[in-house]
Order: C-alpha cells, then sequence, then structure tokens
C-alpha cells in the first residue's frame, strides 16, 4: 500500500530528469527556465489543493502568502541597513555573520541581511500570519470564509502596493542569489540553471511527499469525509478545527517559500504576485485538476501555469484560463483527470448501438 | 475640523456610499433566491455601463439605458440557463468557482469587444461640474440619482418580494426549496428570474454611476469587491441593510482620508469587515438566526 | 552494392541542398523583433495603444518588402502587467526566439525586473516606461523613449514660478508612472522654491476623488495641485475639484496625454496645464518643426487604422519600434550592431522628441521634447501662459 503511494513520485523525479535530457538532446535547455518558474508555483498549487480538497476550506487569498514570503526576502536582501550602522542590534547581527557589505546598482556601499536569515524571517513571518488569521477564519464557512480570505489577500496586496519600504507599484528588483547550499545558488543566473531547475523539483517533490503522508495519516484518511461532512468527522472523534488549522498554516509555507525562492530566481517581485487575479488564478488551478486529487492538481497546476509563462495564450491568457475553469466545474467537478472517459465512451457506444 | 469639511466629508461618504450600494443590491437578490454568491455581479455592472454607453449613438439616453438593462437582464438568464440551471446541487465551493469563472470570461468578452479605453455616459442633468450647493457644500446631481436609484430599488424590491405573486414563489424557493416545489413552484425558473433581476439591477446601478466612476472593462471587479464587503457587512440577503452598510462604509472611507494616507484606504475598509466577520458573522443588521436557517 | 552507396550518398547531398535553398530564404529573411507590453490587465491603456502602434509599423514595413528585403516579425507577448512574467518573457524573446532586440516593457517595475537580463543577454532594450532610474544608471544595452520625469517637472515647476505660486498638494496614482513622478516632484520642489503641502496616493482604479478634493481645499494655503498619474482618475480629480467649486490652478503630468481623458472630463478639464509631447498639437505646429512629419504620419496612420485617438502613450512604443528598424537597416540581424547603432542615433525624429543618444544618455531628450499644453473647448492647444 505504502510503496503504491510512493510510486508516483519516483516517477515524478524521472520525468524531471528526463525532461534535462531531453531539453539537452534537442537543445532547447531555456525550457529549463519556465520549468522552474512553474515548479514554484506548483509548490503554491498543491499546497492550496490540500487546504481546499482535504479541509475543506477555500482560500481566495493565498497569493498573500506567496507574496509576503517573496517581499519579506526581496526587501530584506535589497533595503541598505547602513543608515541603522550605528544601531546595536545591526552591529550585533553584523557580528553574528547575518550582514552582507555589498554595493548598490550605483556603485554605493550598503549593508543587507543574508538570504538565509530573510528567507527564514519570511517563511516564519508567513506561518504566523497563517496562525493567526486562520484562528478566526477557519471558523467561518461558504461565502463568509470566501470573503474573509479575499479579503485577507487584499489587504496584504494594498499594504505592499502603498509602503515605500516595498517599491509600491514598482515592486522589488536587483534582488541578489540565494547561496543557499555550497554548490547551490537559486538565481536566475544562466550558469545556475540546469541545479536550479532540480532544486525546484525536488522540492515540489519532497512537497508532494510530505503532503501525501498527510493524506494517507489516519487524520488524513478520516478527513476526506470533511470535504462534504464537517459533522460527520467531529462525531468520529477528530478535531476538525485544529486540522484545518494545521492545513491552512502548512499551505501557507508552502506557498511562502515558493515565493523566497522564485523571488530570488526572478530577481526581484512586483505587487502583481499579491494581487487578488494570482490568488483566483490559484484556486482555478486547484479546480481545474481536481479538489481531491492531488497528482491532478500538480499536473494541472504546472502544466497549465508553464504554458502561461511562455505566454501561449497571448491576450487570451484569462480568457482561456476562464473558459477552462467553467468546463471542469460544470462537466467535471472533479478535475479533469476526474473526467471518467471508460463509462463516457461506453455509454456513447452503447448510445450508438442502441 | 471646520464644519464645512465635515460636511463635505460626508457628502464624499455619501457619494462612496451609495455606489457600494446600489452593487451591493444585486449580491443580495440572488443570494436570497438561491443561497448563491455571484462573483459575477460586478460585471453585470460593467455589461449596462458598456452596453448603454454603446447604445447611445443609436437612441436617447433614457431609452439607451432601457435597452441595457434588458440587455443585460438576457445576459443573465442566458448565464443562469447555461451555467446553472442543469447542476445537480452543486456545493458551495462550486458555485464560488463557476461564479469566478463567469466573472473572468465576461470580463474577457468586454476588453475583446470594447477595448481598453474608458467610456462614460454623459452626466443626466447638467455637466461635469454641476452641483446642488447648500451653504458651502456641493453635491453633484448625478450622486442624487445613483441614491435615487438605489431607494427605488430597496423600495421596488421590497414591494416585489412581499406583495406579488411571484415574488412571494421567489422567497419561498429561498426559504425551502422541497416545500416550495411540493408546491408547485417551478424553483428553477425562480432561480432564473432572480439572476435576471440581479442583472437588471446591476446594469442600472452601472448606468447610474458610469458619469461618475467611469465604465472600463475591469471595473467591475473592484466594484464587485466593494458590494460584496457592503452585503456582507449589512448582512447577506437584506437589500435594505446593505444600503445603510453601503453609506456607514464610504462616510468611513471618506472621514479616514483625513487621518490615514489614501493609499491604505482599502486595507481599511476591509479590515473593518474583517473585524466584523469575526465578531458578528452576519453582518451589522442582520440576524444570526434567520443565517443559519441557510444551508451552506 | 557500392553503387547504391553512391546513390544514397548523392540523393541526400541532393535533399541537403534543395533543403538548404528552401530554407535559406526564409532563415536569412526574416528578423525577430521582441515586444513585452502590457496589452491587457491594470496598465492595458498603456499596453494596448504601445502594441497596436508596433504592429502598424511592422505591418506597413513588410507590405513594403521588409528592410533590404528581410521581412520582420514582431512577438508581441502580453504581460498583463505581471513583473514574473516579464522576466520570463524576456528570458524566453532572447534565449529562444533569438530576437535582435526588445521594444517594452509598459511599465517602470517590469522594466527594472527584465533590465538586467537584457544586459546579460546582451540584447538592446528599448522600455516604453517613465521613471529615470531605468536609464540611470546607464546600462549598455537598455535604453527608454518616454520622456523624462524631471523634464516634466522642471516645466511644471517654472510655470509656477511664473506664476507665483509657493504652496502645493501633490496626488499621485498608485502605478509605476505616479510613484516616480511623485518622488521627483517631491525632490525638485525646494530648489524653485516650492513647498508640497500635502501629498497622497490613490488608487488607479479610483471611482471617485472627493473626499481627498475635501482634504486639499481645506488647507487654504494650497495654491496649486500637481496630479501624477495615468489612469482615468486624472479625470475624476479635475471634475471633482471643480465640482466643489475649487478653482486653483491644476497641474497634469504628460500622463494626460490622452484626449480620452479630457473628453471624460467635460468641461472640468478646461483650464488643465500639462507638460507633453507635441503630438497632441501637432495641426498647431509650424511646417519647420522637424517633428512634424513624423507626427502627421503616425497620427493619421494610427487614427486611420485602429479608428481611435492617437495617444501619447502609444507614441512611445511607435518610436522604440522605429529605432529598432533604423537600427536593423544599418546592423541588420545582428544584436551587438543593432545596439551600436541605436546608440548612435542622433538627431532622430521620433514622437516623443528628437532623439540623440550617446553612451552617457540612453534617453535621449531634451526638455524641448515637451511643450507646456491645455484643454480649451474640449481639446488640446498649446499653453501661451496667462
Amino acid at each position: 500500500m505504502k510503496t503504491r503511494n510512493y510510486l508516483p513520485l519516483i516517477g515524478l523525479g524521472v520525468l524531471m530528469v528526463a525532461l534535462h535530457l531531453l531539453t539537452v538532446w534537442t537543445g532547447t535547455q531555456y525550457y529549463l527556465t519556465q520549468l522552474t518558474m512553474s515548479a514554484y508555483y506548483g509548490l503554491v498549487i498543491i499546497g492550496l489543493g490540500v487546504l481546499m480538497g482535504y479541509a475543506g476550506q477555500i482560500s481566495i487569498g493565498h497569493a498573500g502568502f506567496f507574496a509576503i514570503g517573496g517581499y519579506l526576502a526581496a526587501a530584506l536582501t535589497t533595503r541598505n541597513l547602513e543608515p541603522f550602522a550605528q544601531n546595536w542590534w545591526v552591529q550585533l547581527l553584523d557580528k553574528a555573520g547575518v550582514i552582507v557589505h555589498g554595493q548598490d546598482i550605483y556603485g554605493l556601499s550598503q549593508m543587507t541581511f543574508t538570504p538565509w536569515l530573510a528567507c527564514i524571517v519570511a517563511v516564519t513571518t508567513a506561518g504566523l500570519v497563517a496562525l493567526v488569521i486562520g484562528i478566526p477564519v477557519l471558523k467561518l464557512k461558504g461565502h463568509y470564509l470566501a470573503m474573509a480570505t479575499l479579503g485577507f489577500g487584499t489587504i496584504v496586496y494594498r499594504i505592499f502596493l502603498a509602503m515605500p519600504y516595498f517599491g509600491e507599484s514598482d515592486g522589488i528588483t536587483e534582488v541578489p542569489g540565494f547561496d543557499m547550499l555550497p554548490f547551490l545558488t537559486i538565481s536566475g543566473d544562466m550558469s545556475h540553471r540546469v541545479l536550479n531547475f532540480y532544486a525546484s523539483w525536488t522540492l515540489l517533490i519532497v512537497g508532494m511527499l510530505f503532503l501525501i503522508n498527510l493524506i494517507g495519516s489516519r487524520v488524513g484518511r478520516a478527513l476526506r469525509s470533511l470535504h462534504s461532512s464537517e459533522e460527520a468527522a467531529e462525531a468520529s472523534g477528530i478535531n476538525a478545527g485544529r486540522f484545518k488549522l494545521k492545513v491552512f498554516v502548512l499551505s501557507a509555507i508552502y506557498a511562502a517559500v515558493a515565493g523566497v525562492l522564485l523571488t530570488h530566481y526572478n530577481g526581484g517581485i512586483g505587487p502583481s504576485e499579491a494581487s487578488m487575479a494570482k490568488s483566483v488564478r490559484y484556486v482555478a488551478l486547484v479546480a481545474v485538476g481536481g479538489m481531491l486529487n492531488l497528482w491532478g492538481t500538480l499536473i494541472m497546476g504546472v502544466g497549465l501555469t508553464f504554458l502561461s509563462l511562455r505566454g501561449v495564450f497571448g491576450s487570451f491568457d484569462d480568457a482561456v484560463f476562464g473558459t477552462i475553469l467553467i468546463l471542469v466545474m460544470l462537466f467535471s467537478p472533479e478535475g479533469i483527470l476526474g473526467l471518467k472517459l471508460r463509462p463516457l465512451l461506453r455509454q456513447l457506444i452503447i448510445g450508438g448501438r442502441a | 475640523m471646520s464644519p464645512d469639511l465635515f460636511f463635505q466629508y460626508l457628502f464624499a461618504g455619501i457619494t462612496y456610499g451609495s455606489i457600494y450600494a446600489v452593487v451591493a443590491i444585486g449580491f443580495n437578490i440572488i443570494y436570497n433566491a438561491t443561497g448563491i454568491i455571484n462573483f459575477a455581479q460586478g460585471e453585470f455592472v460593467m455589461l449596462g455601463g458598456m452596453i448603454s454607453i454603446s447604445l447611445l449613438h443609436f437612441m436617447p439616453l433614457p431609452l439607451a439605458i432601457a435597452s441595457a438593462v434588458a440587455l443585460t437582464m438576457l445576459i443573465g438568464a442566458a448565464i443562469e440557463i447555461l451555467f446553472i440551471r442543469w447542476l445537480q446541487s452543486p456545493s458551495v465551493m462550486r458555485m464560488i468557482i463557476i461564479t469566478i469563472g463567469i466573472s473572468i470570461l465576461l470580463k474577457e468578452v468586454a476588453l475583446h469587444i470594447w477595448g481598453e479605453s474608458i467610456r462614460s455616459l454623459p452626466y443626466f442633468y447638467g455637466n461635469e461640474i454641476t452641483t446642488f450647493s447648500i451653504g458651502s457644500v456641493h453635491i453633484s446631481p448625478q450622486v442624487v440619482w445613483v441614491i435615487l436609484a438605489s431607494a427605488v430599488m430597496v423600495a421596488g424590491l421590497n414591494l416585489f418580494f412581499k406583495s406579488t405573486p411571484i415574488g412571494r414563489e421567489m422567497r419561498a424557493c429561498s426559504a425551502n426549496r422541497t416545500a416550495a416545489l411540493l408546491c408547485g413552484i417551478n424553483a428553477r425558473n425562480m432561480v432564473t428570474l432572480s439572476f435576471m433581476l440581479s442583472a437588471g439591477i446591476g446594469a442600472l446601478a452601472g448606468c447610474v454611476m458610469s458619469p461618475i466612476t467611469y465604465t472600463q472593462y475591469d471595473s467591475g471587479s473592484a466594484l464587485a469587491l466593494k458590494g460584496f464587503t457592503v452585503a456582507i457587512l449589512g448582512g447577506l440577503g437584506n437589500s435594505g441593510a446593505a444600503v445603510l452598510a453601503g453609506i456607514l462604509l464610504g462616510i468611513i472611507e471618506a472621514f479616514s482620508v483625513s487621518v490615514v494616507p489614501l493609499a491604505f484606504q482599502d486595507a481599511i475598509s476591509i479590515a473593518i469587515l474583517l473585524v466584523i466577520l469575526f465578531v458578528k458573522p452576519h453582518g451589522l443588521f442582520g440576524s444570526g438566526d434567520a443565517a443559519r436557517l441557510k444551508d451552506f | 552494392m557500392k553503387r547504391s552507396i553512391k546513390c544514397l550518398a548523392l540523393g541526400g547531398a541532393a535533399c541537403c541542398l534543395a533543403l538548404s535553398t528552401m530554407l535559406a530564404p526564409a532563415w536569412a529573411g526574416t528578423v525577430k523583433v521582441g515586444a513585452i507590453f502590457a496589452v491587457t490587465g491594470p496598465a492595458s491603456f498603456l499596453g494596448g495603444p504601445e502594441a497596436r502602434s508596433a504592429q502598424m509599423i511592422v505591418d506597413e514595413i513588410n507590405k513594403a518588402g521588409g528592410i533590404n528585403g528581410d521581412t520582420i516579425e514582431l512577438i508581441v507577448k502580453d504581460t498583463a502587467g505581471h513583473s514574473e512574467k516579464a522576466v520570463s518573457f524576456a528570458k524566453q524573446l532572447i534565449e529562444e526566439d533569438k530576437v535582435v532586440a526588445i521594444i517594452g516593457p509598459s511599465t517602470s517595475g517590469e522594466s527594472m525586473a527584465v533590465k538586467k537580463i537584457a544586459e546579460a543577454g546582451k540584447t538592446t532594450l528599448i522600455s516604453c516606461a517613465a521613471a529615470e532610474v531605468i536609464v540611470n544608471p546607464v546600462a549598455k544595452h537598455v535604453f527608454k523613449t518616454p520622456q523624462k520625469d524631471s523634464f516634466a517637472a522642471q516645466m511644471i515647476f517654472e510655470e509656477m514660478q511664473r506664476l507665483g505660486i509657493t504652496t502645493i498638494a501633490i496626488t499621485a496614482g498608485n502605478d509605476g508612472f505616479g510613484k516616480a513622478g511623485k518622488a521627483q516632484l517631491e525632490k525638485m520642489a525646494p530648489t524653485y522654491g516650492v513647498k508640497v503641502a500635502i501629498s497622497e496616493t490613490y488608487d488607479s482604479k479610483a471611482t471617485d476623488l472627493s473626499a481627498l478634493v475635501a482634504k486639499l481645499k481645506s488647507d487654504v494655503s494650497i495654491q496649486a495641485v500637481i496630479n501624477w498619474s495615468v489612469v482615468p482618475a486624472q479625470a475624476i480629480i479635475a471634475k471633482n475639484m471643480r465640482q466643489v467649486g475649487w478653482e486653483v490652478p491644476l497641474f497634469q503630468s504628460h500622463g494626460f496625454g490622452n484626449i480620452k481623458y479630457a473628453q471624460a472630463a467635460g468641461v472640468a478639464a478646461e483650464g488643465i496645464i500639462f507638460p507633453c509631447g507635441r503630438l497632441l498639437v501637432v495641426d498647431q505646429l509650424e511646417e519647420s518643426n522637424p517633428q512634424k512629419a513624423r507626427l502627421v504620419q503616425y497620427k493619421s496612420d494610427y487614427e486611420t487604422k485602429y479608428k481611435e485617438d492617437a495617444s501619447a502613450f502609444g507614441g512611445y512604443a511607435y518610436d522604440a519600434m522605429n529605432m529598432v528598424v533604423e537600427a536593423i537597416k544599418k546592423g541588420g540581424n545582428d544584436r551587438a550592431k543593432v545596439r551600436d547603432a541605436v546608440e548612435g542615433l542622433e538627431n532622430f525624429a521620433g514622437v516623443g522628441g528628437m532623439f540623440s543618444f550617446s553612451p552617457a544618455d540612453h534617453n535621449g531628450l531634451t526638455i524641448d521634447s515637451f511643450a507646456m499644453m491645455t484643454v480649451k473647448d474640449g481639446a488640446f492647444i498649446l499653453y501661451q501662459g496667462k
């Protein structure tokens, strides 16, 4: 049973290597750039998928968590600390080795936090925010929940858009690479491309592994029912509230990690990453993939994001997404992969005979 | 704060509030009939504005507005029949996602029909700078039109739901669909009707506010967010309360300008909403008991 | 056996030859140019006209037989205003599509996001966004066509000095254009002896600004308002000011250079003063003006083709595309040569002004690229002072 669950993960690993080799073979390594970006978005989407599918909670504010991660990482690694250089806390941090001395775009010297510290601060903040927000929000249901999460996302968006510290409408650029491990730098630089591709997909696989374990646990199995009936879950002795909160925080952390890494990879972040349109896009991708189908969510999430990042749909990007979303929700609410082709075909054939 | 400034803020707040209120009313109709929040409501507002502006080339203003309202009602009916009517007891989450999808589609269609530039109806009375002045306080006649429109809508809807047979049937469907079916009411037609009604009301709102706010293909979603906020603030389903809540929120927003940078205005109004949701989830004027009767 | 191999080899060679002759013209005859614009989304009133203007040039050139026989392929990518998409597209255009140059992006944030990528990819990028930080510090491959904010601010402040205005309020949209302009105004005001009493940012989707106007009006020391944005709120603020009977001068930025906004504000637009490129007043220019021919051509071409008024925004992309065309004429399908040719452009008549690039100046315009304008009877005219 267990090994069967992990087989697809090994498949995903093989796919990762195969994709790389294919691009090398065909001389199209440039695909790896967008595949890397898609993998990070994939991480947000699978986190949200578990929240929507298994915990039964819609969140139209997940771009907010992504943005908290990305923006904090960007701001902490680019905003100059030199004006505060005499403060005791800056000197203390400097001694602790978490401050980088470098130059800004005009060649002036500047002090910033190390990406590692920024990353930890960013992800922790997102997690804490999710915890604090989650406790009251998850008590709400239906449209009230939708509105509350939408409201949360809007507030985050407004704050980033209004504060000069976060670059207002321009967002933050010139974000340095993240020397995560001695051999691995998260950066969009061409020389790091292959390693970044493997890093992002490995992260995605680990993320999947973790979620599969969560779903497969006793609580997780019991809560599969929660999507349809919370009362039933409660009656069978499951603390639904705690599970929901746990998944909410976890999915926020997924989004924040993706935000941090993608910001370093892209060398910047803009307010559009926090916008309502982005949150809606994530919900749509989960819905298209199938809310109770984590693999479907992953495939559709990464696949459609990849196409969108390549600009395949041109100025019809939103229109295509809207259409797919409606069609899936109308005809196959379990997601595109939930579409039961065999029965459908059989029906057609039998219908044809009769 | 001088009295002049106080009243100037007050009237600015009423202007905002009346706009939010007319949008919120449309949310409530569909919610009342079906328990659905229609996330595409803002697009009805945009469509009303856009269609009437296009029709204005061919006909006088009142006729253009009337035709735009009628056309948008047809669109509303078509949407319901195509996307909603035949679903078997869909979950709330599914309905939210479907209406979000509809909203995206309508916006994109509008973009490819009308392009990205702004348009507007002319002021119904006077021009851009005409105002009624009470002392040193000025208010544009168009704001009066918007307030009048929302008052007429609330009164008309009340009358419709309380005194006409169709209105009563719609209320019956919303209260208990099965019982209504047993009484021989065609619940499906009632839902279609509610979509038509709210599309029409959205379109009318879009027409009366167009001179003030202008109309652009994507102006719907921002309005919908505010309208949704107001509908929840007032208590879902209660149109009269929505108007009160709308004007209250508008006034709060207007006065907030004097203390907080304008850039944070939206963050403040949404934060107020969140607090209300946590403390009193059924809205300022809604009753918890009534809301609990609705199944989610 | 031997014979058959020979046959095969011969046949293979023939095939290769045929294939290469078939492919050769297609390969040599197409020059790819990338365009990154926010055609949809919140910045679409920039990206829409920009994409159309650039496409128009390419269509005309290809219809006339291309450049030296080569046709131009314009690859337009729509970012919808998302900077992460701009990043993705820039990499794609440079590496995969192997474009000779890129025009756009439309907004400052996106332009800053792709600046480094263009540098790394050694590909010319001609941005259509306003912020000065795009070309300051100068990056070897990055240029921009819209006039500098500081020139616009300077013209406004000089006019204020003439009118004896010393205390002002600044309002700006929360988009890249408004942000950059507001920063520039606040920085330069003291040098002109102007005090900024209130400085506010509004949402670019704002539907009514009467509360903001009430706040500004209550400060009686304010003698003028400068509004800086590209959004419809430019018309809304004009309306709201005149509705409350507040008659102080209203200055706007070059973002007002779209007749739609003046029409939307109606009578409230009368008397608005703003600096802008000369496209809007092309009919009033003297024949000797070196820009005149270009302006007339753009205006008539655009308005015939798309049945809408030409705006300054579209002009930014029109200039960028024309520069690339000019550079391709000199440098062919070669990135380095095209870059050098763009930097070498001198007295290039554009819609935005007369461009003369140099290694130290990648905007290439002087303050003369602006003229002060005002609205009279619903039309733009040159401002003659009070």
